[in-house]
């Protein structure tokens, strides 16, 4: 696959027909529209390094409420546009009065954006599965155009997460980030979040994470593991490795949250 | 302050500053240097020191500002008090306003205001430190700090300003050029050098303004080239920082050669080639929904938390699916 840094006006393809987004055709010509990666499939396409979050239908996103009128909750959803949830879109049925009760300033949703108008007025709706209120845990915000690389290829990343720190991880297209668990772990999934952020123009990132958790996680009994990590540099080749030959490696699974890792068997089945 | 000078250009044709007639000042872009703003940029030129903020899109108020179908851009041209060896009066002048209004123009052609309809983009210019041709430089550093910001534009903008010193062409005014020169035309263009903004003060002859617009045209060029150089150079550090290790290995010796080695390791497992970055996951909650329900949508998301028993809207039996779709 092939990959350039590209700025905005650089001539990509002289076949109008490898336009994709993030391109514009003249005069029979592609060039790119943004400042960011090339990435070159069947269409030529750029994915921006930066950029506000442009809301888009079916996006799943985390929002604020910063206001709320007798029918609608608007929510700030890091966006230029506001998201408006309307009482109908929520699972039960809401009086005008008990506004405010069900969700008060302040408070946080996973929401799904149900659609978009051409003047970006944003409807919202919790009325599907997964969809609700937020209560607990902590809320990190990154930029949204580096949200793929904190799910990863086919959500490596998310899972690698949540199986070295045995947090709740929910992941909004708008770039907010909903972590759940023990404190310790989820100060040590920010930093790992922080880290992503930092390093997400390089590649290898995964394997990167995934041996800074684990040397963190491991800092005074290690030395076993320590070495296996900085030897291999597959990341497939070490946890394997490590679950075999590590016996007090292995017993650090027990610890992680039954939930997190029935969800995690269940994603590796179905990726499989 | 210096007086006038006798002479502009010397006998072996070089400039006060020793620059030839076409040459331009040595120029330097920093990238994202402001934290809170979505782009920014450093830039100094000669001795022009600009720094330039770019923030947005975002929501305009007053509402009646807004415009339904694209964006607007506002741009704000300010000298700072100590930019200037008299101290300039802070707050905007005429002449601030009306540099605001002309290089705000001169983006016009560039920015892609439609993708974002009732929304503002505001640009800041701030001039630090002034040395003729502010308003050039400032548009330059404009220009990266909107692509830094991830602004969809259909190219760059460059400027440069060309002058007329003891009857004589130059690229670039300095200072002493412009306080005493015959004329000064800054001018600003896209890489097709379509020219969105061009001003004069002095006189030039029919001939001279379109050698002066030749000047400027390649003066342009060479500032573009600069300006691609510095965006491309942003994300590329890596190497440069493995390089510069391996120079100071072979100044102190073997003593760090190892961690060198480390280092080295670790870039060459990361080249520029993963997948990470355009791969797209949906994870949906209900197994019976049709797969193709989605399929050629351009989202991401990945959800969690079934396990949480605290909702009362939730389904314990709700199985999940990882799904990958290509965008």
């Amino acid at each position: 696959m092939d990959r350039e840094i590209v700025v905005p006006g650089q001539l990509l393809s002289d076949n109008t027909n490898d336009s994709g987004s993030g391109t514009y055709v003249k005069e029979g010509k592609v060039y790119s529209l943004l400042y960011g990666v090339a990435n070159i499939k069947n269409k030529i396409s750029v994915i921006p390094f930066s950029g506000k979050y442009i809301p888009s239908r079916k996006d799943f996103v985390i929002g604020t409420v910063f206001e709320t009128t007798s029918s609608n909750w608007i929510f700030d959803i890091g966006s230029p546009y506001d998201g408006l949830l309307h009482v109908s879109e929520y699972p039960r049925r809401v009086e005008s009065s008990m506004m405010r009760e069900i969700f008060d300033i302040g408070d946080c949703a996973i929401l799904r954006i149900k659609d978009v108008d051409a003047s970006m007025k944003i409807e919202l709706t919790l009325r599907e599965k997964g969809l609700r209120k937020i209560k607990g845990g902590r809320l990190l915000e990154v930029p949204s155009t580096k949200v793929p690389r904190v799910i990863g290829h086919n959500g490596s990343m998310v899972s690698m997460l949540k199986k070295e720190t045995g947090c709740e991880i929910f992941v909004g297209q708008n770039g907010r980030i909903w972590i759940n668990g023990k404190d310790e772990n989820m100060d040590k999934l920010s930093e790992a979040i922080d880290m992503i952020i930092r390093e997400s123009h390089t590649s290898g990132l995964t394997d990167k994470i995934s041996r800074f958790l684990q040397v963190e996680e491991k800092t005074d009994d290690t030395t076993v593991y320590e070495e296996a990590g900085d030897t291999d540099i597959e990341q497939g080749e070490v946890v394997e490795d490590i679950n075999s030959a590590d016996e007090e490696y292995s017993e650090d699974p027990e610890k992680v949250d039954e939930t997190s890792r029935k969800v995690d068997q269940l994603l590796d089945t179905e990726e499989n | 302050m210096a007086n006038k000078p006798e002479k502009f250009i010397d006998e072996n044709g070089l400039r006060l500053d020793g620059r030839a007639v076409d040459e331009i000042r040595p120029m330097t872009i920093e990238i994202g240097v402001l934290s809170r703003a979505d782009g920014s940029c450093y830039l100094e030129w000669g001795k022009n020191k600009i720094l330039a903020a770019v923030y947005g899109p975002r929501e305009l108020h007053p509402r009646r500002m807004q415009k339904p179908d694209e964006a607007i851009v506002r741009y704000r041209y300010n000298m700072a008090a100590f930019s200037v060896e008299d101290r300039a009066r802070p707050g905007p002048s005429r002449r601030s306003i009306e540099i605001s209004k002309v290089s705000r123009d001169a983006f016009a052609p560039i920015i892609m205001t439609k993708y974002y309809p009732s929304a503002v983009i505001d640009v800041f210019a701030e001039v630090l430190q002034a040395d003729a041709g502010t308003r050039t430089a400032a548009i330059n550093a404009a220009s990266i700090a909107l692509a830094d910001a991830g602004i969809p534009m259909k190219g760059l903008i460059s400027a440069c300003a060309v002058g007329k010193v003891d009857g004589q062409l130059v690229l670039d005014l300095n200072k002493d050029e412009d306080n005493y020169g015959n004329a000064d035309l800054p001018i600003a263009m896209t890489q097709d050098g379509e020219i969105s903004l061009l001003q004069m003060d002095g006189n030039l002859t029919k001939e001279e303004f379109k050698k002066a617009l030749e000047m400027a045209t390649e003066g342009c060029r060479q500032i573009l080239e600069i300006q691609k150089e510095a965006l491309k150079k942003k994300f590329a550090s890596h190497e440069e920082v493995v390089e510069s290790l391996v120079e100071v290995a072979e100044e102190k010796a073997e003593d760090i050669q190892n961690e060198i080695e480390l280092i080295e390791e670790d870039f060459e497992t990361s080249e520029f080639e993963d997948e990470e970055g355009i791969e797209v996951i949906v994870v949906k909650t209900d197994i019976s929904e049709p797969a193709d329900e989605t399929s050629g949508e351009d989202f991401t998301e990945f959800t969690e938390g079934e396990g949480s028993k605290t909702d009362e809207t939730e389904d314990p039996e709700a199985e999940k699916v990882g799904e990958r779709y290509e965008q």
